[in-house]
């Protein structure tokens, strides 16, 4: 996994399978980052993910939830198709805003 | 009609549910199942291991999980038992945003009943849980033999 950080936004490359084997270190190395390093902006570049059930999308709500009470936001980058599917059924298109190279698309 | 039977039996270890996948993945290339069918298999077997080993034994290891997958013709069949501490109130289980755990969106089952054309769910407290889903398939149309 790599990831940047730059004015208070951190953005994460995901790749493989994510699901609940993996869901707390993905929470933790973000919360991590959002309670020592001030990130008030997270992106995840999910264009490498192959899977995704409701363990990370957890993950990926509670984020959400963190960052708005401290006034920040999440973003979901690049997600490929199969993907968008799962989480747009899930409804999270409708709360959390969806980009694909840099661009709204949600 | 072609039938087929697999059982797999695991330890509650979070990196099972990967290996529960990869029988999914298996089995529907087997079958020749076109891509969206096959990650929704995926995702509905995942959800349901997942419940087993999070909900059923509270994410203690040593515990067994089985998963057995039936085909008989074009119905594949899902039943995931786990020996866990059972459901109090499976309807209000299988409401979405309930959950027993405030990090989860209580999405499990929503997945299940979504990718799948039934969903049972048989359970008793104390002694475990027992998730039934079937599906009628259809093999991909550009099949190259």
């Amino acid at each position: 996994m790599q990831k940047h950080i730059a004015q208070q936004t951190l953005t994460l490359y995901l790749s493989g399978e994510l699901d609940m084997s993996n869901a707390d270190d993905l929470k933790t190395l973000i919360d991590r980052d959002i309670d020592r390093k001030r990130i008030r902006t997270v992106i995840l570049d999910l264009s490498a993910v192959s899977f995704i059930d409701s363990s990370a999308l957890g993950v990926i709500l509670g984020r959400y939830k963190k960052l708005l009470a401290l006034g920040g936001k999440i973003q979901i980058a690049n997600a490929p198709p199969h993907i968008y599917r799962i989480l747009s059924i899930s409804g999270l298109p409708g709360i959390i805003e969806f980009i694909s190279d840099g661009k709204e698309i949600s | 009609m072609k039938t087929n039977r697999l059982s797999l039996t695991f330890t509650s270890l979070p990196e099972n549910v990967l290996i529960a996948r990869m029988l999914a993945s298996s089995v529907g290339a087997q079958l020749d199942l076109p891509m969206n069918d096959l990650e929704e298999l995926k995702v509905a077997i995942s959800e349901a291991v997942s419940n087993a080993i999070i909900h059923g034994y509270a994410n203690k290891p040593n515990n067994t999980v089985t998963l057995e997958i039936d085909i008989i013709g074009d119905i594949i069949t899902v039943r995931v038992h786990d020996t866990g501490c059972g459901i109090e109130d499976i309807p209000q289980a299988m409401q979405a945003s309930f959950s027993t755990d405030p990090e989860r969106m209580g999405l499990g089952f929503v997945f299940m009943k979504s990718f799948m054309d039934t969903l049972d769910v048989a359970s008793e407290i104390g002694r475990g849980t027992t998730v039934l889903m079937t599906k009628t398939y259809h093999s991909s149309p550009h099949t190259s033999h």
